[in-house]
């Protein structure tokens, strides 16, 4: 069985139709990789996916393992293994980013029926993580995004995502607003996560990320639809021809 | 033709007036004493319990919410103290010297009196009141002038309490612990409190204020005085049973080059009234002024606070947070008053609320009053629920709603705990609201 199937995927926001009919399968240890112009619906895919309130879908079917991922609360999706790396992490002043990390831990755990990690466990992961990340430990120390940088940001979500080793992670423009540096600290945290067990879909707009982590396959989106898809040699036909031709068709 | 109007005496006020008239002559405390009484309560008799169509009592309609006047509390028996002792310590484990008082009475018994560090004197209020002790004469009702009716009635009726003396220069390495045990039936208790700090000590009290689940009645006050150079953390917990009134007063006299730090924290009472006048009659003294409410169901509790720059050069931070459930009902009232010689005054007010509820009410009413020009004033209110975004980004990370809410309810309110110096009722403080998170179910 496929790990996600989308299956003529509609939805809207505010009464505003921005997905409208998405087919997609993602198997077992494959990344995924969509592209898209902007407005396509990229990064509502990856809120309905989530759950993000406000996002109604209102035709076709999502299934994790063969289970209506549509019916459950984010949390719940979470704990069945989804993660979505935010492309604009928030800021949650006052809440301490251990604190957080090891609430999120713990919760999913207590879900899976998996005992707590001990506080010594816990920091070590983390440190360990954090280390590769090149994520400063004084980082740690502070609330949850506050203060950081708009790349530090993105490599905290890549923290998060090797800490709780999802199933599936949607990767929402993690590229954007990384210099070329930081772009190769987080390909490589999203490589090194690459598993027979794990699937990943990344979203972005730019080639660029995909010179780094190599989809199996690439699809564009345009105007809330699969408009094509193939391997990863689509990516760079994207990048010398642009995305024109695909919103046409869509059109059409 | 002009007729004046004399609204009708309302039950209650009809009541307290028996009260006062049957037992004046029993209250503590000799001529002085009994003449500061009676002017008292003439201020209050020629106006009554306050009401809405006073200003400062706008938003706590005393007259309407305190239908009657219960008795005065008896002195506690034998079964009040032993219910006493048993009753569970609002601060946990922290070490202080624990000072009991149970129906407003002061109970050596069940206090902490061995060994007083060098220069902490401590005597009950009534004590010290029929003995006319010199701290009395020259201190009580003396503090801050204040014409508030609800401290009016205290002063009339004031019954115990505590009276603590720090000298000069000495260190208090214990917190001080007043626990105030409410009765447990309907009665009333006018609890009155002068603790002195001289210069250059260290002192650090507690004040905690709990009860049955009974309808009584507690309208105690504060009268704190602050010398030049001491340090004085002042940290009052109003817990009280579900059904009962409170009222209480800190009027607060600080000193020169001195740092003080107030936090209230209130969680109990059906109504509360928590009033704060302090004043800064010294110059370039750094003061915190913080408080967490955290209300469920149909409580209401009002924080009213004046922080008077007389002097020149004070910093004084407000910081007020409440998190309101279910109907209830915050409200804070706050004043930076900055008089004409308080120049250099930097004074910053923040008041916000956090409401769970569509039927919950915030009510913010931050004022300035600037009379110097060379100053740093600034105030903000916030009023709001709970933010989606992040309560999706936490989630979206597997924490259940109900953990979510509370990990940001908990940040909320811990940004004011946060100024509590003793890290031991920071603690307790957070544990505090996590518990009463948890009770939210």
């Amino acid at each position: 069985m496929a790990l996600l199937e989308i299956k003529n995927l509609h939805a809207e926001v505010d009464g505003k139709k921005i997905l409208n009919g998405i087919d997609l399968t993602v198997e077992k240890g494959q990344l995924h990789a969509i592209m898209g112009p902007n407005g396509s619906g990229k990064s509502t895919l990856s809120y309905v996916l989530a759950g993000k309130p406000g996002y109604t879908v209102t035709e076709g079917e999502v299934l994790l393992d063969g289970e209506n991922l549509l019916a459950m609360e984010p949390d719940e999706r979470a704990a069945k293994g989804v993660f979505l790396a935010f492309q604009y992490p928030l800021e949650i002043p006052g809440v301490a980013s251990m604190t957080f990390l090891r609430t999120a831990l713990n919760a999913q755990r207590k879900r899976r029926g998996q005992p707590e990690l001990s506080t010594p466990e816990f920091i070590k992961r983390v440190r360990e993580v954090a280390g590769k990340l090149e994520i400063e430990q004084e980082m740690l120390r502070r609330a949850v995004n506050v203060g950081f940088s708009g790349g530090e940001k993105k490599r905290n979500e890549i923290l998060q995502m090797t800490l709780l080793e999802p199933r599936l992670a949607i990767l929402d423009e993690t590229d954007s607003g990384l210099d070329i540096d930081a772009l190769r600290v987080v390909a490589d945290g999203v490589n090194r996560q690459r598993a027979p067990e794990r699937s990943m879909i990344v979203i972005t707009h730019y080639q660029r990320l995909l010179n780094y982590i190599v989809p199996d396959v690439v699809h564009v989106l345009s105007k809330g639809r699969v408009v094509k898809t193939g391997g990863k040699d689509l990516a760079h036909e994207l990048e010398a021809r642009g995305y024109a031709q695909y919103q046409d068709e869509a059109a059409a | 033709m002009n007729v004046e109007v004399k609204p009708m005496k309302t039950a209650a006020e009809l009541a307290l007036a028996n009260t006062f008239a049957a037992v004046r002559d029993r209250l503590p405390g000799g001529g002085p004493v009994a003449a500061l009484r009676e002017s008292a309560f003439r201020s209050f008799d020629a106006h009554g319990l306050p009401h809405r169509r006073i200003e400062e009592w706008k938003y706590t309609d005393l007259r309407a919410l305190m239908r009657e006047a219960k008795p005065l509390a008896a002195p506690p028996d034998a079964a009040a103290k032993a219910r006493a002792k048993a009753a569970p310590c609002p601060i946990g484990d922290v070490e202080c010297r624990r000072i009991v008082f149970v129906n407003g009475a002061f109970v050596p018994e069940l206090s902490d009196l061995g060994a007083l560090e060098k220069g902490l004197t401590i005597d009950s209020m009534a004590a010290a009141l029929a003995k006319g002790d010199p701290l009395i004469t020259q201190h009580l009702g003396k503090v801050v002038a204040s014409d508030d009716a609800a401290l009016a009635l205290n002063t009339a009726l004031m019954g115990d309490g505590a009276l603590v003396h720090v000298a000069a220069g000495a260190v208090v390495d214990r917190p001080l612990h007043l626990a105030f045990i409410g009765p447990d039936k309907a009665a009333s208790v006018f609890a009155r409190s002068l603790i002195v700090i001289e210069k250059g000590a260290r002192a650090m009290l507690i004040e905690s204020h709990e009860g049955a689940d009974a309808d009584y009645q507690v309208n105690a006050a504060l009268e704190l005085v602050v010398g030049d150079e001491a340090h004085v953390d002042h940290v009052k917990l109003i817990g009280e049973g579900a059904k009962a009134l409170h009222v209480s007063t800190l009027l607060a006299a600080i000193g020169a080059h001195a740092r003080f730090n107030t936090f209230t924290f209130t969680t109990g009472g059906a109504v509360v009234r928590n009033q704060m006048f302090i004043r800064f009659d010294g110059a370039e003294t750094v003061a915190g002024i913080r408080g967490a409410t955290l209300l469920q169901k149909r409580q209401h509790a009002d924080t009213t606070l004046i922080a008077d720059h007389v002097a020149v050069g004070c910093q004084s931070r407000e910081l007020f947070k409440s998190v309101l459930d279910g109907d209830s009902r915050a409200v804070f009232q706050g004043k930076i008053i900055v008089r004409p010689g308080a120049q250099k005054t930097d004074a910053k007010m923040m008041t916000q609320a956090l409401l769970l509820s569509d039927r919950a009410e915030a009510d913010n009413k931050p004022e300035l009053e600037i009379f110097a020009d060379d100053v740093q004033c600034g105030h903000g209110a916030t009023a709001g629920a709970l933010d989606q975004n992040l309560l999706f980004y936490l989630k979206a990370r597997g924490i259940p709603q109900k953990q979510a809410e509370a990990l940001l309810i908990q940040s909320f309110v811990g940004e004011a705990i946060e100024g509590i110096e003793h890290a031991g009722l920071r603690e307790i403080l957070m544990e505090a609201v996590a518990a009463h998170l948890s009770a939210r179910g």
